[in-house]
């Protein structure tokens, strides 16, 4: 099968699909809306389920019964709806279910707008909602990786029983780009003895829950999750290495970013000048290693960022003091220009950087 | 000797929480009996609220969930559509369904949600101290309504019955009360109407159920009762709103 044009934001419900997802449930919201759309006409082809809900807040919670049961589910939203889905998510993490929740992140704080916007990362990779928790977060940066992506985001919440985040933006979910769907293969879905689905003839109960009203039981919780947290971070971080050999001033940037920053290294390199890049696809757990090893080599950092510096401070840890760690960012729905980026760039390296 | 009397299978052996007088453990009681007469204790599943009845969970032998506050019609929707074969059922109270959750219940009922509400209305938010809550009486003292609800403060008490039977997709919706040995019987049989209109897949399906707080209200548990029939009853009316013809 040979390459097809593709909207991210149909990729998304696409590579759901082929991931074994039969059970979307969502409130409309701008600029993720070619999803829900993709989804109404596709899931019943497939015998799935696409449910508009009366809300974000409902949406959240219909995933709770739905993975609950047993099934491979996603809902999606952006900015505000996320907001309104916190607790929701809060219990999903404390219930150990696996699902899917995509953020098509737009310009905040409040109604903001619906342009491109990577400011929902505190949100998304520092738990969110209430309690100890965190999910696994993704951030493609093409049409082609948020199919892959799909099928990763299903298979990580089933093995960690672990709610995952698609972090994406308007502009990814609204361009078009060639991709390669593949065979469509048959999923493998793993048994969840845990689900509650009814006792039929099993012995003992499944109970759904994130209620442990003996403080000295919801400790015992909060630590075997920390454990499990510990496992993900140790065992599922990932990124991309864009032309590192050598490089004196590593960029870190993800998603949109990241392909604006690419651009800016070519231009370097071209000039042969070793400037190059590390774009995180998990957001969490966040590449440390990897950006701690390279601070023993590179003489300084540029986390770019649509946000006022949010991912700057994990990167901050990463090198941990070892190497300045600068930061430019573009706000509000605004997407970094090169030329700008560039010249940031030149700044940090005669050293005149703020 | 022949047992004539004993704990529904479907209960778990293990005494409730709940204050002396209270009617949460009648009515779990009523909806385990239903659970075990239509034999359909291994596809039941229990959506517990936020609230007193919180550990329901606890109590329901079969599988359950336990939903944020307001939310559990969206969580049994989500089982629903996952497992059309299984028997699905929500218990909450007035302050969880009538206010916080009020979107959840209404947009359920409205879509035709093949699941069944049983809906404690005991006027009043017990487990956080005996707050004022949607359904509390006009000029009934609570702890956040220390004058008696004012209607000009704290608008009217919400009947949920009525507003939900005007909607296509409520295909059961009675009201019940606990408060004498007559009502109680009429209560289960309501109760096994709703569950049965579930099964058969006509719709959404509810039984509010008046109940007593005699902790929160400030009254002995006969006196309690007898709150129930000379002050709910009376702006709260028993009897089926909506009942598909079959089972009428």
């Amino acid at each position: 099968m040979g390459k097809i044009l593709m909207k991210g934001n149909e990729a998304i419900g696409e590579g759901a699909v082929r991931a074994g997802c039969r059970y979307f449930f969502g409130y409309p919201i701008t600029p993720q809306s070619e999803l829900p759309h993709y989804l109404a006409k596709r899931m019943p082809e497939v015998g799935g389920l696409y449910l508009q809900a009366e809300s974000e807040v409902a949406s959240i919670n219909m995933v709770f019964g739905a993975a609950g049961a047993g099934a491979r589910v996603m809902t999606s939203s952006s900015g505000p709806g996320i907001s309104l889905m916190q607790e929701g998510i809060s219990y999903v993490a404390g219930a150990e279910l696996p699902c899917v929740i995509v953020n098509m992140v737009r310009g905040g704080p409040g109604l903001g707008n619906i342009a491109p916007a990577q400011s929902d990362y505190f949100q998304a990779t520092r738990g969110g909602g209430h309690g100890d928790y965190h999910l696994i977060v993704l951030a493609p940066a093409s049409v082609q990786e948020i199919i892959d992506l799909m099928q990763d985001s299903f298979d990580l919440a089933d093995k960690y029983r672990n709610p995952v985040m698609l972090m994406g933006d308007g502009v990814l979910g609204q361009m078009m780009e060639p991709v390669e769907l593949g065979e469509e293969k048959p999923v493998s879905i793993p048994e969840k003895s845990w689900a509650a689905t009814g006792r039929k003839k099993r012995e003992k109960k499944n109970l759904i829950n994130s209620l442990y009203i003996v403080p000295e039981n919801c400790e015992v919780h909060n630590i075997k999750l920390g454990e499990k947290y510990k496992l993900i971070a140790s065992s599922e971080q990932r990124w991309e290495e864009y032309r590192l050999e050598g490089a004196e001033l590593v960029m870190v940037a993800y998603g949109t970013a990241s392909r604006v920053c690419k651009a800016v290294v070519d231009m370097y390199r071209a000039e042969g000048i070793p400037v190059g890049l590390i774009r995180p696809i998990t957001l969490w757990p966040f590449p440390n290693r990897r950006i701690s090893e390279l601070a023993e080599t590179a003489k300084s950092f540029l986390s770019v960022e649509m946000s006022m510096g949010q991912m700057v401070d994990d990167v901050r840890l990463s090198v941990n003091g070892k190497k300045p760690v600068h930061f430019y960012g573009r706000v509000g729905g605004m997407i970094p220009v090169a030329r700008d980026v560039f010249n940031e760039v030149k700044l940090i390296l005669s050293g005149g950087a703020k | 000797m022949k047992k004539i009397f004993s704990r529904p299978n479907s209960l778990k052996d293990m005494p409730f929480h709940y204050c002396p007088g209270c009617t949460h453990g009648i009515v779990h009681r009523l909806v385990a009996e239903v659970i075990d007469e239509l034999d359909i204790f291994d596809r039941a599943i229990a959506v517990a609220p936020v609230g007193c009845s919180v550990f329901c969970y606890e109590y329901f032998d079969c599988d359950a969930y336990q939903a944020s506050h307001g939310r559990a019609p969206a969580v049994a929707t989500g089982i629903k559509r996952v497992l059309p074969e299984s028997v699905v059922f929500t218990y909450q109270g007035d302050g969880d369904l009538a206010a916080i959750g009020t979107g959840e219940i209404v947009h359920a009922a409205a879509r035709g949600e093949k699941f069944t509400v049983i809906f404690i209305n005991n006027a009043i938010y017990a487990m956080t101290g005996g707050q004022m809550a949607p359904t509390t009486l006009l000029g009934q003292k609570t702890t956040t309504t220390p004058f008696g609800r004012d209607s000009q403060i704290n608008g009217s008490p919400v009947r949920m019955s009525e507003m939900l039977s005007v909607l296509d997709g409520a295909a059961y919706i009675s009201r019940v009360s606990m408060h004498n040995p007559a009502n109680v019987i009429k209560a289960k049989k309501s109760i096994k109407k709703a569950f049965e209109v579930q099964i058969a897949g006509q719709g959404f399906s509810m039984v509010e159920v008046l109940s007593s707080c005699p902790t929160n209200w400030g009254l002995p548990p006969l006196k309690a009762l007898k709150w129930i029939e000379e002050n709910m009853i009376p702006y709260y009316p028993l009897g089926e709103f909506k009942a598909p013809a079959e089972v009428v």
